[in-house]
């Protein structure tokens, strides 16, 4: 069974039709990569499937189960979790804290126990601590971790945003530009980054990124996107010689040298 | 039914008389996302300034209302200058609780002895009330005179919004201060101008207000001030003539529930009904909504 | 329960405090004015708790605070004149009354209320708070014996400054173990960013309804002790400026900072009085306008409050084995246990 499974999935504006049409189907295991020119409506397809907007038609299916029409925090409790093209961090909160509230949902004390210190509560703290100190540590922020999150600078602020999307223990991770504003040194790194955590965690990604490099040495194929629509798939070898995304990307009768 | 006409009048009276001050709240909050809780306050000193206008100096009428506009017009500058200026970057809140500051000392101050004294003062109306009967309306040249004044200095606002430099320059600055730095509009400036014209009709309104309600005292402007900044929220604050329907609908409510309720239960309806539109409509009545980018 | 070694020296550092005022008491130093400022201030910093809960941790702008503070003292302060006989009993029945009743009128008013944006939130509350003031005032139509703009008298007066030093005790090791949890976790993450936070799986709905209706009756707990403090309960004392008051305190405090608000609201307590000591009878008319000077340079000298998001290590849990900031403070959650 696929683990992401969406059909004739579209939304409108008002007018503006968005998302027109999109299917998509994830097996288990798979990078894929959702591409496309700004504005092609990618976004919107990461904000229809974590539940932001609802969908003006079709479905998305998780496991098996339609998760359209839920909220957004209980799609991410079924195993969704996602980054932010401008990154969304609790900013004065500290890194540690970032990451630690994203257990909440999972926590196996009461308020109750909170109140009064009792040894769940205890023992709760202690393998949260233990956990999020560990998923800082995968990503090289352990010794950052009593800082203001928006202490950090850009490339850590990124690397804190995946950390704490992995605290929702996912099965589908949503990255959205992670490699945005990126040296090609610090994309080749993100590149490694994204591929551990994948092996680690055994995840299914669903990636956008404007970053070529990025694109075409992580992915197993490609999902192209314009003026909402899907324009072409493939593997990325497919894809960078396709006519139609050229132009997409580059204007009518462009080529690539 | 001439009782419901009366009140209905009544209630388009104040409606106005709190549009005036509305326009202010949701001009400044337009150019700088402030609340300016100090707004009611510059009412009441617009209303003492009139009153010592016409009643103590023996001023024409006219002049006792431009001499009042001209002193808050400054006084809202100075305010801004000294007590908002410093924190325009900073968060939020902190001008709110500035802004509470000098609505505090403005009244405190008022109050004392040597300044306008803590009492309530009577105030002799410049104009005998005369009553009319138009077309079956119940109406008098005091109700007639703060319509039609209002409605001229709407109409001028109009015009200096949108067919003047300045008012460009406002509206440019309502938008993103930077973006308006870039295009060399003064944003200090503008500003500036924003408070002088919200707090010189919020003069106006203090003394027609003194004019038709006539007692005036250091703390009359907390409760005007509280509704008509409710009824620029109501219309949608940051919005012009939300500020205006905002102002009509709380004076319609007020007046009709006054009439014919219970003039204690006056403000709770009032309130009510702001809560209410703003579960259905919540970012005001004109308002639009802000979806935010994900 | 496992008691921290930082929950200790916070008991120790109490019980110096309430040793400090006792031997003041009994020297006669702190007269009995004095000592009824005391006793407000401490029951102001319940009620600033609650706010700072509401607004300071979970960023939801309540400007009608005052409303469940009058909610928990006209209900706590009926019951003990009604039911009562000026026991002890009656007094913690009272004021727990008190507190749930506010919680539970928190609970009714904030799940419509609180979809609402920061702004629009504040109003709605600012505007439920004259409605309540409003039905303070005509609540002798119905009831009688509440009193009505005039006010309500005849609640025994059963509070003093031992029980009032238990309770706001309580409170802060209560409000302390709330926010070091995955609880106060959760409403920091909502008024970071509350899409984010929905999107990291936080019902941030359940989180604002749960912060606003601890806080609310944490107001009215805060209310149910003040009636049996004052002999006296007025309408006006629950109005909008009250509100200003507990908003005031929690912001110069510095957003996010118990220990701010617990500082704050009892130098502000005192500031009203030391002006009218200071200034002596000639100048108590000037009080209002320095205490408003104050706030003006207050805020514009440090907009960012006294301690924005720092709290003094002693209310902070066990810190980790980490490089920290140095010094007592640290940023706000950043350790735990």
């Amino acid at each position: 069974m696929p683990v992401l499974e969406i059909k004739a999935l579209s939304k409108n504006f008002g007018g503006l039709k968005a998302v027109n049409n999109f299917q998509l189907e994830l097996e288990e295991g798979e990078i894929v990569g959702l591409i496309g020119p700004n504005g092609a409506g990618k976004t919107t397809v990461f904000n229809l499937i974590t539940g932001i907007y609802v969908p003006t038609g079709g479905s998305i299916m998780f496991g098996g189960e339609q998760i359209n029409g839920l909220p957004p925090f209980r799609i991410c409790q079924r195993g969704i979790a996602r980054t932010f093209q401008n990154i969304r961090l609790f900013k004065e909160n500290s890194v540690l804290d970032n990451v630690r509230a994203v257990f909440h949902p999972r926590v196996r004390y009461n308020l109750l126990d909170a109140f009064l210190r009792s040894p769940r509560y205890n023992a709760e703290e202690e393998r949260i601590l233990a956990e999020s100190m560990e998923l800082l540590a995968t990503l090289n922020l352990a010794d950052r971790a009593n800082q203001k999150a928006s202490s950090l600078p850009y490339g850590d602020q990124r690397r804190l945003e995946i950390a704490r999307s992995l605290a929702s223990r996912p099965k589908l991770l949503l990255l959205d530009e992670p490699a945005a504003g990126m040296n090609p040194g610090e994309v080749s790194r993100m590149v490694d980054l994204v591929r551990m955590i994948k092996e680690k965690f055994n995840l299914t990604v669903l990636l956008i990124e404007h970053q070529m490099g990025m694109v075409m040495n992580l992915c197993e194929r490609l999902v192209v996107m314009d003026f909402g629509q899907i324009i072409a798939t493939g593997t990325p070898a497919e894809i960078r010689d396709n006519p139609v995304v050229l132009e997409a990307y580059l204007g009518k009768g462009a080529t690539v040298a | 039914m001439e009782h419901v006409l009366e009140q209905i009048i009544n209630g388009l009276q104040l409606g106005f008389m709190y549009a005036l001050i509305a326009l202010g709240y949701t001009m400044v909050y337009g150019v700088v996302q402030l609340i300016n809780f100090a707004h009611g306050d510059v009412f009441m000193v617009g209303a003492f300034i009139g009153y010592f206008g016409f009643a103590v100096w023996g001023l024409p009428l006219p002049l006792a209302i431009i001499n009042a506009m001209v002193v808050c017009a400054l006084l809202g500058v100075i305010i801004e200058r000294i007590a908002y200026r410093p924190l325009r970057y900073a968060p939020k809140i902190a001008a709110l609780i500035s802004a509470l500051g000098v609505s505090l000392f403005l009244e405190y101050f008022s109050s004392l002895k040597f300044v306008f004294g803590p009492d309530y003062r009577v105030v002799p109306r410049p104009i005998q009330e005369v009553h009319w009967h138009v077309l079956g309306l119940p109406i008098t040249n005091i109700q007639v005179m703060v319509i039609v004044v209002v409605l001229v200095m709407l109409l001028l606002l109009q015009l200096l919004i949108y067919r003047t430099r300045i008012g460009m320059a406002m509206r440019t600055v309502a938008v993103d201060h930077n973006a308006a730095r870039l295009m060399g509009v003064n944003v200090d400036t503008t500003i500036s101008v924003t408070f002088a014209i919200g707090s010189a009709f919020a003069a106006l309104g203090g003394v027609l207000y003194a004019i038709a309600y006539p007692q005036i005292q250091p703390f009359m402007g907390i409760m005007p001030g509280l509704k008509a900044f409710t009824a620029a929220v109501l219309g949608g604050i940051g919005i012009i003539p939300g500020a205006v329907l905002g102002a009509l609908i709380m004076g319609q409510v007020e007046t009709l529930t006054a009439a014919f309720i219970s003039s204690q239960m006056r403000d709770a309806i009032a309130f009510t009904i702001l809560i209410l539109v703003l579960l259905i409509r919540p970012t005001g009545i004109l308002g639009r909504s802000q979806t935010e980018k994900v | 329960m496992k008691i921290s070694r930082q929950t200790i020296i916070l008991l120790i550092l109490a019980a110096v405090f309430y040793a400090l005022v006792k031997c003041l008491q009994l020297t006669g130093v702190l007269s009995q004015y004095w000592q009824l400022v005391l006793d407000q201030a401490l029951v102001t910093v319940i009620g600033a708790l609650g706010l700072s809960l509401i607004y300071g941790f979970t960023g939801q702008f309540s400007l009608g605070h005052a409303a469940f503070y009058g909610l928990g003292a006209y209900t706590a302060g009926v019951i003990d004149k009604v039911y009562g006989n000026g026991s002890i009993l009656f007094f913690f029945i009272s004021i727990l009354a008190g507190a749930l009743l506010a919680g539970l009128v928190a609970l009714i008013i904030g799940l419509p209320i609180l979809r609402l944006r920061s702004d629009y939130l504040g109003i709605a509350t600012l505007g439920f708070g004259i409605i309540v003031r409003v039905g303070m005032e005509n609540a002798n139509k119905v009831i009688p014996v509440l009193g009505g703009a005039t006010g309500m008298s005849g609640t025994p007066q059963t509070a003093n400054f031992d029980l009032i030093f238990v309770l706001v005790l309580v409170v802060i090791l209560l409000v302390r173990n709330f926010i070091f949890s995955t609880y106060g976790r959760a409403c920091t993450s909502i008024r970071e960013d509350e899409i984010a936070a929905d999107l990291m799986g936080i019902d941030t709905t359940r989180y604002k309804v749960l912060s606003f209706v601890l806080g609310c009756a944490l107001a009215g707990l805060a209310g149910g002790i003040y009636a049996h403090r004052y002999p006296f309960l007025h309408p006006a004392s629950f109005d909008f400026l009250k509100s200003f008051d507990f908003l005031l305190i929690v912001v110069l405090g510095g957003l996010g900072s118990m220990t701010g608000t617990i500082f704050t609201a009892i130098g502000w307590g005192f500031l009203l009085e030391v002006l009218r000591a200071v200034l002596g009878e000639n100048f108590i008319d000037w009080r209002g306008v320095i205490y408003a000077l104050i706030l003006i340079v207050a805020i514009i000298l440090r907009p960012q409050g006294l301690f924005s998001g720092k709290e003094l290590g002693l209310l902070l849990p066990r810190p980790l084995p980490l490089t920290t900031t140095s010094g007592k403070e640290r940023t706000h959650a950043g350790t735990g246990n």
